[in-house]
């Protein structure tokens, strides 16, 4: 740039401006966001440190508005002077968050499962169950996704009463397999399609039965995709809130029904609310970070044919 | 589902002896037989015809898995390899089978009856009833409304999330940061976002966003109109799943083939051009299957507004679930709110076969 040995026509020193332009637009556009994003779990997270009068006058800032205090976890049992006592609120908090960890594993898990056999067959094999053929019963699986979950819940309270597994875990694990299992079907498939078939000849060729060439073969390579869908599941699991509110009560409650219990009741008690909610938050947030790949490959299936 | 991938073909000879066959058939007619007498027993014992029998349902429900899993069973043993291809399919059909048309079933048989579970008497079938009284309910007709203008936002999401896709496309650095933030909002609950934003951020005395109107001179009041409080519920929801459009545009956008772009560029298309002639029309697969989902999902809106409005002012946000949620848990109205969301059921079912019915018709005209 010493020695300018071209000299800049007006026309192209207007192309510059005209991509500094463009390129403040998308930064700014992109910060914009970044900060509707952020705020609101920002917000969160600080005010679990903030203390009454904090709240009241709008601090923002730890550090420079106030002080950070845990307050709002030892409302939770959770800070540094209580991590080594006996906390009962603690106890319960950790009995809604491994309910709901249990719960949203397990299912995702057996969602994962019966949901990539059913692609793998779907996509490889020619069925005929009556008058069903392998798009019939594609159809009949992604048809559950449109499938509300009001229309479910009563007749499952009812069920569920008969056969003594209200406000159990295991009658959620179902519930939200089946509610997770379409969007996995819909996922596998498309990883399944990708992988070319001749593979799976070879194996058979070289003496490996269908099943053994589906577990050998097969899923290391879609493995990934397995992963992606895990992972989507579980978020959905996870923030599930509508059967969880109807069909427990004490022993089997998620994080997201102790999170609205709080809201209704005795105003608004912020730095507490605040403190469940952001441990409420926090593992998606973890996940999210470090396992941002899947969740966008999930969400990349099937949007892309 | 139109495309088929390309099938596996196996020829497989199998030998299956009667005994064997027998054996199958044996292992599926004695569970089954198995689940019927445990169900008419306890029935019976139910209507007080039998002196003993169990507490609860606990063993039909297992004598159901043993014959699921002889079923399964049986397809090998009677049909050897091609009953190994079935056992693909059948384990995840069973489980939707019977955790959906059973409910269904049953759901359709409560929607005709006056049931409150506050009442002693239990169901008693009454007929047209619930459906006469639907009818005449304001409230659910106005919650079908607010749907329709629900869906409706799922426009506006829409270009929002286009926006968004086309920036983290651009040439930008730190893309990877930026798209982890972007996404972060759909990793949140529904539940703590009504806090969080709903009960907290829009809180009318404290909130960092009343602050910033009181401010600017306004008066905040975020649920006080129905106007507004509708608004800020489509903005929460928003929020949340605007990422999940946006990633999926993402993709589509990644996908796009190179030379075309550069194409246009060769022949001198300006941004604006390029995006309408090119990128907009070869997206549409794309954001169609994109808007689809979005307004399927948007059809199960319920938490958020549960959580934070519970369908105020004056019934101004309720949607289809929420109102039959409170239904179900403020009224124990439940025969009532089944034949409801029945009714939910059916309109929705038509919407979307409409809707993918106009959509596949559109997609086969050339664009």
């Amino acid at each position: 740039m010493s020695q300018a040995i071209f000299k800049d026509r007006p026309t192209d020193t207007k192309v510059k401006a005209k991509w500094w332009a463009s390129r403040v637009a998308i930064y700014s556009a992109l910060i914009i966001w970044s900060v509707v994003c952020l705020f609101p779990i920002f917000w969160t997270i600080t005010t679990s440190f903030k203390m009454a009068p904090d709240v009241m006058k709008g601090n923002l800032i730890p550090w420079w508005d106030f002080t950070p205090r845990w307050k709002g976890w030892e409302s939770i049992g959770i800070s540094p002077r209580l991590i080594g006592e006996v906390s009962t609120v603690r106890d319960e908090f950790l009995k809604r968050f491994w309910n709901s960890a249990i719960i949203s594993i397990s299912s995702s898990m057996v969602a994962v499962i019966l949901g990539s056999l059913a692609a793998y067959g779907l996509s490889r094999f020619n069925y005929r169950f009556g008058f069903m053929r392998n798009s019939d019963i594609s159809f009949f699986f992604l048809s559950q996704m449109i499938l509300p979950p009001v229309v479910l819940a009563l007749p499952f309270l009812v069920l569920y009463k008969s056969l003594a597994l209200l406000d159990s875990r295991i009658g959620l694990i179902l519930l939200y397999t089946l509610m997770v299992l379409p969007i996995v079907i819909w996922i596998m498939r498309d990883q399944f399609q990708g992988i070319p078939v001749e593979l799976e000849e070879a194996a058979l060729v070289d003496g490996l039965g269908i099943w053994g060439a589906f577990m050998q073969i097969v899923l290391p390579i879609a493995l990934p995709g397995m992963v992606a869908a895990f992972i989507l599941s579980l978020v959905l699991c996870w923030n599930e809130y509508f059967f969880a509110a109807l069909l427990t009560a004490t022993n089997a409650t998620t994080l997201p029904v102790m999170v609205a219990s709080q809201t209704g009741s005795q105003g608004i008690n912020w730095w507490s609310m605040a403190a469940l909610s952001s441990a409420a938050i926090l593992p998606l947030i973890i996940v999210a970070i470090f396992l941002e790949k899947y969740i966008i490959k999930g969400m990349a299936a099937g949007a892309v044919k | 589902m139109s495309t088929e991938g390309d099938l596996l073909h196996t020829v497989t000879a199998d030998t299956i002896s009667d005994g064997r066959r027998r054996l199958g058939k044996v292992m599926v007619w004695s569970s089954a037989l198995l689940v019927a007498v445990l169900a008419f027993w306890q029935m019976a014992f139910e209507t007080g015809r039998v002196g003993s029998g169990f507490d609860t349902w606990r063993p039909v429900l297992y004598a159901y898995v043993l014959w699921a899993f002889a079923l399964c069973a049986a397809q090998v043993i009677v049909n050897g390899e091609k009953g190994k291809r079935t056992l693909f399919v059948l384990p995840a059909a069973l489980f939707v089978i019977s955790l959906v048309v059973f409910p269904l079933l049953f759901a359709l048989y409560i929607s005709f009856t006056d049931w409150n579970l506050a009442s002693p008497a239990g169901p008693q079938p009454n007929g047209w009833d619930n459906m006469r009284e639907m009818w005449k309910d304001g409230f659910y007709w106005n919650a079908l409304k607010n749907m329709v203008y629900y869906v409706l936002a799922v426009s506006a999401e829409y270009v929002i999330a286009f926006g968004l896709a086309l920036l983290l496309n651009a040439q930008i650095r730190a893309r990877k940061f930026f798209r982890v933030v972007f996404l972060l909002p759909l990793m949140l609950s529904p539940v703590a976002v009504s806090w969080m934003i709903g009960k907290s951020m829009l809180e009318v005395r404290f909130g960092p966003i009343s602050r910033v109107i009181r401010e600017l001179g306004g008066e905040p009041s975020f649920f006080g109109s129905p106007e507004i409080a509708r608004f800020m519920i489509m903005a929460m929801d928003a929020w949340t799943f605007i990422p999940f459009m946006m990633i999926m545009l993402l993709a589509g956008l990644q996908a796009l083939p190179k030379e075309v772009l550069e194409a246009s560029k060769v022949d001198g298309a300006s941004g604006w051009q390029s995006f309408k002639e090119v990128i907009f029309p070869l997206m549409l697969p794309v954001s169609v299957t994109a808007i689809v989902i979005r307004v399927i999902f948007k059809l199960k809106l319920a938490d958020i507004i549960i959580n934070v409005t519970s369908g105020g002012p004056g019934g101004a946000t309720d949607s289809v679930t929420s109102f039959i949620f409170r239904e179900y848990r403020d009224r124990s109205n439940v025969g009532y709110g089944t034949l409801l969301a029945m009714v939910y059921l059916v309109l929705i079912i038509i919407f979307v076969t409409l809707l993918l019915k106009l959509v596949s018709r559109w997609m086969e005209r050339p664009a």
